[in-house]
């Protein structure tokens, strides 16, 4: 049952809600308690930039049983307009067309489903623009 | 102040599917091995390294259960994990206890029961960001793959180069009577193997396995006393990097190596070319290319030139994972660690038969946890 | 002066020819497309459904809108393919779009007319003066039997319109429902396709029910079909709405621009408030737009709007509704098409 750990996610997932370093400037996502680069301990919310461009990527052909059936489906770690990195799906794409450079914009889906009775999990995937 | 510490025993078992034999079988296997190749008649503390026996075979408490079915209790028994580094993290907690004095006599083991039937993909996932990368649908050859994307994309790496690494391995492995896989395979066999996670195919993941290995550390005066065979342990370091590779500070480098090196190269006062021989975390193909290039055997971005002119093959300029490497010995994740040491030290005692380094003095072990989130290096030096 | 401030429609990217589906059970792809007017459908993807879809019409809206989504009083998901039988479909998306949580949410289900129930309460509230901004959604991801008449038409899409008092885009003049228990088409709870009664669907439940909406709703406001530059139905295929809309009174040419079913399928509840989407996009200021919804159960919901000057502003804010159901399309063949719509029994 993962429901307060799923609910805890919800503004990091639905939002892009990120901390950003009062001193430093610096951008955790998520946001966390101490700063990883000047270890300060103040932050502030931003809501991070929905468009950036894909560093580097896979075509993940075997999947975790969750995913097996979405396979192929591409994972890219996306470098977003405002500096900040995280790792999504690219989808609506076409797997074998998809470049290191491509620009993106994430957009709202559904990312699993805890089982037939559980919770519906959504988040962030990006297309490819 | 601390004291020298050797390794005096080691204990091994097959690396494979291990049908028959449970988590503790495997575990107290490989220990016994261990404690009577040693000579010791007790030992004082233990260490077990497994990364998740919890997930795999619903089994915590890990340190208890070993010493108990191992017929050591009540001496101390703890569970070290730092994912696919348990191992290596498990050897140094001993060296510790070892060399500060409080314990004459420690075991240092590590074990891995993969093949009870939990889902691997998903057990092997805890060692990345749960929430930010797996919640994603990543997987782990695909944090391998696309790390070696980045690096084929700066660096020109090449699929060819990636490939040698697997023939390399397999070659030794096939000379390795523990090895999971004792076949050897070909440049296209690699090249032309199923998918996985693009770029990676089924030929450069090391395996699902199962198996444990153990070895008995204590101080060098001991050793000494007992006039069996040691080698001494003359580095140990450790680091840790970003949990999610997207908070990397490069894509194609391996920070953690590269701070965890420079410790135990200071400790050692070695510099890479000293070191005659290194066995490395090659979890994947791409893994090993760029450890050796953190290292600082190879120039940043050469590490698959290198291995592509035979420069790390036994005999060549400093050989990689003589004993075939996680992807042939087979990587049963806990107990990977404490196997590369178990390498070194046949290495070093002149006994490695068909794989034996000629010289060889120096020999350096580097395990990786996760996609280089953590990572601990020894260096061991011949007696 | 009450009306829509904004609006927006979000239309998967996957389609499917209705020759494939034809030819799957042994039918004339020619003769069904004859017969239904209908040629391609939406299809969602996998990480897609209505509350996935819900949310991308809205954001929409509120760009065009420009408001502050804290404003919004409430929100609104007519669908009759809701994620979850117990929790609104727009609890997720008020957190996904930051509105709230100071905001009334409900799900509303009437087969295909879903949508414009929640248009209306949405209309009704700010009317009645409770709330400065409501949002009224339509969307669905409805499913057909495979084999059955239905299995051509059911896609997937929605739109969403936010209602107030300030920069209408266009005013609502009048509505008008009208509701009786016709068992046209239905769906017991547990069931995962929906049933429907062949040929009573037609003259007893949608005819007469979009008449007698229309009717009402022309007499109400004292105007001809003529008065009208632009007419949107439900659009079960490409054929009945045309023919609803023929018996009121209205031209092809004013049907035109929200004619889109041949193209789309039935988005159920997103049916004809996607069509009225598509003719916002394509007005001048004065211009004036009739729409009666259907719902199988049966009822319809009849709006006349007028737009205002304000159209001009929002239009290209968004992309346009036939920008999404005419360009970057990607074909599924019926096999692919099946795993999409969970139509393959898997080992679970």
């Amino acid at each position: 049952m993962i429901s307060p750990r799923y609910h805890r996610e919800v503004p990091q997932r639905y939002r892009l809600e990120a901390g950003k370093c009062k001193n430093c400037g610096n951008v955790s996502f998520p946001p966390r308690l101490v700063c990883p680069k000047c270890k300060s301990k103040t932050f502030e919310t931003v809501n991070l930039s929905r468009e950036g461009k894909i560093l580097t990527f896979t075509i993940i052909r075997v999947g975790p049983d969750k995913f097996s059936k979405e396979t192929p489906y591409v994972v890219a770690i996306i470098e977003l307009n405002d500096g900040v990195r995280l790792t999504a799906q690219v989808t609506d794409c076409d797997v074998d067309k998809v470049k290191i450079g491509d620009k993106v914009k994430l957009v709202f889906r559904k990312l699993q489903d805890e089982d037939l009775s559980g919770l519906h999990c959504y988040g962030y995937k990006a297309v490819v623009i | 102040m601390l004291r020298d510490v050797a390794v005096i025993g080691v204990g091994i078992t097959k690396f494979g599917e291990l049908w028959k034999k449970s988590l503790r079988d495997i575990f107290v296997e490989a220990s016994l091995k261990a404690i009577e190749n040693s000579g010791v008649d007790h030992i004082d503390s233990m260490y077990v390294g497994t990364m998740t026996s919890g997930l795999f075979v619903g089994q915590e408490h890990i340190g208890a259960v070993m010493a108990d079915y191992l017929g050591v209790a009540p001496v101390p028994a703890t569970r070290v994990e730092s994912a696919c580094a348990s191992g290596g993290a498990a050897f140094r907690s001993a060296f510790f206890e070892v060399a500060s004095g409080h314990s004459e006599i420690v075991l240092a083991g590590g074990v891995e029961k993969m093949t009870d039937g939990a889902d691997v993909t998903d057990a092997l996932a805890t060692a990345a960001d749960q929430e930010y990368e797996v919640y994603q649908g990543i997987t782990f050859p695909g944090l391998y793959a696309m790390i070696a994307r980045a690096h084929m994309h700066q660096y020109k790496t090449t699929r060819e180069q990636l490939a040698h690494v697997a023939v390399k391995n397999h070659k030794n492995g096939s000379m390795n009577p523990n090895a999971q896989f004792r076949s050897t395979v070909t440049l296209e066999q690699v090249i032309k193997a199923t998918m996985v996670a693009d770029p990676l195919r089924l030929l450069d993941c090391s395996p699902v396995s199962d198996g444990g290995a153990a070895v008995i550390l204590c101080s060098v005066d001991y050793a000494k006393k007992l006039k069996k065979p040691f080698v001494k342990v003359i580095a140990s370091a450790q680091s840790s990097d970003t949990i999610a590779l997207h908070s990397r500070d490069s894509l194609t480098e391996l920070k953690c190596v590269k701070v965890a090196a420079e410790k135990a190269f200071k400790q050692s006062g070695l510099k890479p070319s000293d070191i005659n021989f290194a066995e490395v975390h090659d979890c994947f193909t791409i893994a090993e290319i760029v450890v050796t290039e953190d290292l600082g055997f190879f120039e940043k971005g050469k590490g698959g030139e290198a291995v592509e002119n035979g420069l790390t093959a036994i005999g060549g300029k400093i050989p990689i994972n003589t004993g075939g490497g996680l992807k042939s010995k087979g990587h049963p994740v806990g107990a990977t660690g404490i196997a590369q040491i178990i390498e070194l030290y046949e290495q070093l005692t002149g006994n490695s038969g068909e794989r034996q380094v000629k010289n060889a003095k120096y020999g350096l072990a580097q395990n990786m946890g996760g996609s280089g989130a953590s990572c601990v290096i020894h260096i061991l030096e011949a007696v | 002066m009450i009306g829509i401030v904004g609006y927006g429609s979000y239309l998967p990217r996957y389609r499917i020819k209705v020759d494939l589906i034809a030819k799957q059970w042994g039918a004339d792809p020619e003769a069904i497309k004859r017969g239904l007017m209908l040629y391609e459908k939406t299809i969602p993807g996998l990480d897609e459904d209505t509350i996935t879809i819900s949310v991308e019409a809205a954001r929409y809206a509120l760009q065009r809108a420009g408001i502050n989504p804290q404003k919004i009083g409430a929100v609104y998901i007519g669908s009759e393919s809701h994620p979850y039988a117990v929790k609104p479909s727009a609890t997720i998306l008020i957190d996904a779009l930051g509105i709230g949580p100071h905001v009334h949410v409900a799900s509303y289900e009437f087969a295909c007319k879903a949508g414009t129930e929640a248009m209306y309460v949405a209309y009704s509230l700010v009317k009645a003066g409770e709330m400065d901004y409501a949002m009224g959604i339509g969307a669905d991801t409805s499913q057909g039997a495979p084999g059955d008449a239905l299995e051509y038409s059911a896609s997937a899409g929605g739109s969403a319109f936010i209602m107030g008092k300030e920069k209408v885009v266009a005013e609502i003049l009048f509505t008008h429902s009208y509701t009786s228990d016709t068992p046209d088409f239905w769906r017991r709870e547990h069931e995962f396709y929906p049933r429907h009664a062949g040929r009573f669907t037609g003259e007893p439940a949608y005819f007469k029910h979009i008449h007698n909406a229309g009717l009402s709703l022309l007499e109400k406001s004292g105007s001809k079909p003529s008065d009208f530059q632009f007419a949107v139905f439900h659009m079960p295929n490409g054929k009945f709405p045309q023919e609803a809309g023929k018996k009121l009174g209205f031209s092809k040419e004013q049907m035109e621009a929200g004619w889109i079913s041949p193209w789309m399928g039935n988005t159920y509840s997103g049916s004809s408030p996607t069509g009225l989407s598509a003719v916002l996009d394509v007005t001048k200021p004065g211009d004036k737009i009739f729409m009666v919804s259907f719902g199988s159960g049966a009822g319809s919901d009849g709006f006349i709007f007028q737009v205002t000057d304000e159209i001009q502003k929002v239009k290209a804010l968004a992309p346009k509704l036939r920008d999404m159901l005419d360009n970057d399309k990607i074909y599924l063949d019926y096999g692919q098409y099946a795993k999409f719509r969970k139509k393959i029994i898997l080992n679970e």
